[in-house]
């Protein structure tokens, strides 16, 4: 009897391990589909792809790259300078200053600390197109249109950045630390830029990326804002895409274009994918 | 200054002044870039303030009136802000309901020890990866897929499911699946990965205990695994929320801006947008701000709570 039980047990257990691979591969598969299609229709003439679907790949990759780089109305080269200038920018400012505020506040003892902090909190779900009314208006009155930095100083004041590098200080930055770097007699400065930065080295990494991938995607703000062809970002050019007549566009060009878009991004998340999805859990979940 | 730095008790006054210095760079560029900005779309919210052609109209201060306007009926017979309201509201349902019934199962099996799942990293790893994927080319891509001469209308006609190319960008059903097929395919993985982390922070003993108890796996998790879940469960609902007012690039591109048809597709930023567009209606757009801004504020409200209960 007890046998039989167990035997039951174990067939259950196969059965529904079974069902779970099988769901986890079909969802595997959706997320994988999409991505796979468009690396395959990049590779196919215009005709090939009038013909409907295939999973193998056509012959003309180099040459929908060499049209998709020396298209007359999108220009991709000058659209992927732009966005790679704000992206980086971005990156490297938000991780550095909200690192920065974060150890001002976690490090000093100051009247404002508590409300200081409390009030970054309150702003953090603030969303950016609240301010973009009176931002857009400004741009537009002081001539701050087609200007990159526009897009990428204000990253300077992120407060989910910021709340991510103090609970990263909070859980690594004793502050006798500090205190040891002082008595050697370091300004505090330099504590910051030599001490503290790197021990944040891996926090500020994963900022890095979340960074550079939302103002690589980014479209709602730099669509606003920038309308001269030489200052475009890629989303807008892949969003002009749609606005084109595309019967008559060379559709292998299209799938091209889609694919630079996002290449860069799928690059960095193949390296990194380990620390990102890690990146993912650490800065919510914990608040 | 620096003899003093020697007794404790002036030290940290004579620090504090750095704590200053090294959060001024935040607030300057917070104050100008961001809070200077939200003052001027209120301020902005009273005045008749557009642009009609080459002229501009205003500023005029009008009081209450863009709020009047934002919610009276328009001369096509309903009132925008309502139905950018609902269709904003349903677009995110369509696609968070899927998502987070997935994302709660797969957390579920990621974490079953009985399960023992093989390979998480590549299935996280790819589930993830639709989340970084730039919306305005994933919405591209399916408008290239979905279109009248697109590959998916080539394959039902050619293999006889269809007599004709179905018009997929003509029809408010499908118009709104695809767009929730696609907010669904990018935030599923991301749920997952949150919830799965709340799950292995709930003490490994409590299942363990139940386990020999003689638990089945459906009182576990009414009992056990959703109770203590709650509260991270709403933090990522909620956000998710917050998240689904602010959606823009999918319908957007995926309706070349029109919301078509009829606007069943257009969002509230989508409306933002157009006002903040040719007409540069200041005014409208102020008004339509500063009531997102009401709604995000009570949805982290409720964020902020749950999250101290905890």
């Amino acid at each position: 009897m007890k046998k039989d039980v167990n035997k039951s047990a174990e067939l259950k257990l196969l059965i529904s391990r079974i069902l779970v691979y099988a769901i986890l591969v079909f969802l595997a598969f959706l997320c994988l589909f999409f991505f796979y299609l468009m690396i395959i229709n990049s590779s196919r003439s215009n005709a090939q792809l009038k013909t409907g679907f295939t999973i193998i790949p056509g012959g003309n990759f180099m040459k929908n790259f060499s049209n998709a780089w020396h298209d007359g109305s999108i220009n991709i080269p000058t659209g992927m300078k732009n966005s790679f200038i704000v992206a980086i920018c971005s990156a490297l400012l938000t991780t550095y200053f909200s690192a920065m505020t974060a150890y001002g506040v976690y490090v000093y003892n100051f009247k404002l600390k508590n409300f200081v902090h409390i009030f970054i909190l309150a702003i953090m779900m603030i969303p950016s197109q609240v301010s973009a009314v009176g931002f857009i208006q400004l741009a537009f009155k002081y001539n701050l249109t087609n200007k990159l930095w526009v897009l990428f100083v204000p990253s300077i004041a992120a407060p989910v950045v910021y709340f991510y590098m103090y609970q990263y200080l909070q859980a690594t930055l004793p502050l006798e630390m500090v205190e040891a770097a002082r008595i050697y007699g370091s300004s505090e400065f330099k504590i910051f830029n030599q001490i503290v930065l790197p021990i944040m080295k891996p926090a500020i990494a994963v900022q890095m990326i979340f960074s550079f991938v939302g103002s690589w995607n980014n479209y709602f703000m730099p669509s606003l804002l920038l309308n001269s062809a030489d200052k475009k970002t890629v989303p807008i050019m892949i969003a002009q895409l749609r606005s084109a007549d595309y019967s008559k566009f060379d559709m292998g060009k299209v799938y091209m274009l889609m694919l630079m878009a996002i290449l860069p991004v799928m690059v960095i998340y193949i390296i990194l994918s380990k620390s990102i999805i890690k990146g993912v859990t650490s800065g919510s979940v914990k608040g | 200054m620096q003899k003093t730095e020697k007794l404790p008790k002036t030290k940290s006054i004579s620090y504090s002044r750095w704590g200053y210095i090294f959060i001024a760079p935040f607030f300057i560029i917070y104050t100008i870039f961001t809070f200077y900005p939200q003052l001027l779309t209120v301020y902005n919210s009273f005045f008749e303030y557009y642009r009609d052609g080459l002229t501009i109209i205003g500023p005029r201060f009008v009081g209450l009136q863009n709020y009047k306007t934002l919610f009276s009926l328009n001369t096509s017979g309903y009132v925008p802000i309502f139905k950018f309201m609902g269709n904003t509201l349903w677009l995110w349902i369509i696609g968070a309901l899927p998502q987070f019934t997935i994302a709660m199962l797969l957390a579920l099996f990621f974490t079953s020890t009985r399960l023992d799942i093989k390979g998480q990293q590549f299935f996280k790893t790819v589930i993830y990866m639709p989340n970084l994927i730039m919306a305005s080319a994933f919405s591209m891509l399916f408008f290239a897929l979905f279109s009248q001469v697109g590959p998916v209308n080539q394959l039902l006609v050619s293999s006889g499911m269809a007599l004709k190319p179905i018009n997929f960008l003509g029809m408010r059903v499908t118009v709104q699946s695809l767009i929730g097929l696609m907010n669904f395919l990018m935030w599923f993985g991301n749920t997952t990965i949150l919830l799965m982390a709340g799950i292995q922070s709930i003490d490994e003993a409590l299942f363990e205990s139940a386990r020999l108890d003689g638990s089945t796996s459906t009182q576990v998790f009414f009992n056990i695994t959703m109770p203590l879940l709650m509260p991270i469960f709403i933090y990522v609902l909620i956000t998710s929320m917050i998240g689904g007012i602010q959606m823009f690039d999918v319908p957007q591109v995926l309706t070349n801006g029109h919301g078509i048809p009829n606007n069943t597709s257009t969002t509230l930023i989508m409306y933002l947008n157009n006002f903040l567009g040719i007409s540069k209606n200041y005014g409208m757009a102020g008004a339509l701000s500063v009531l997102l801004f009401f709604i995000t504020a009570v949805l982290s409200g409720i964020v902020f709570k749950t999250i101290n209960r905890k």
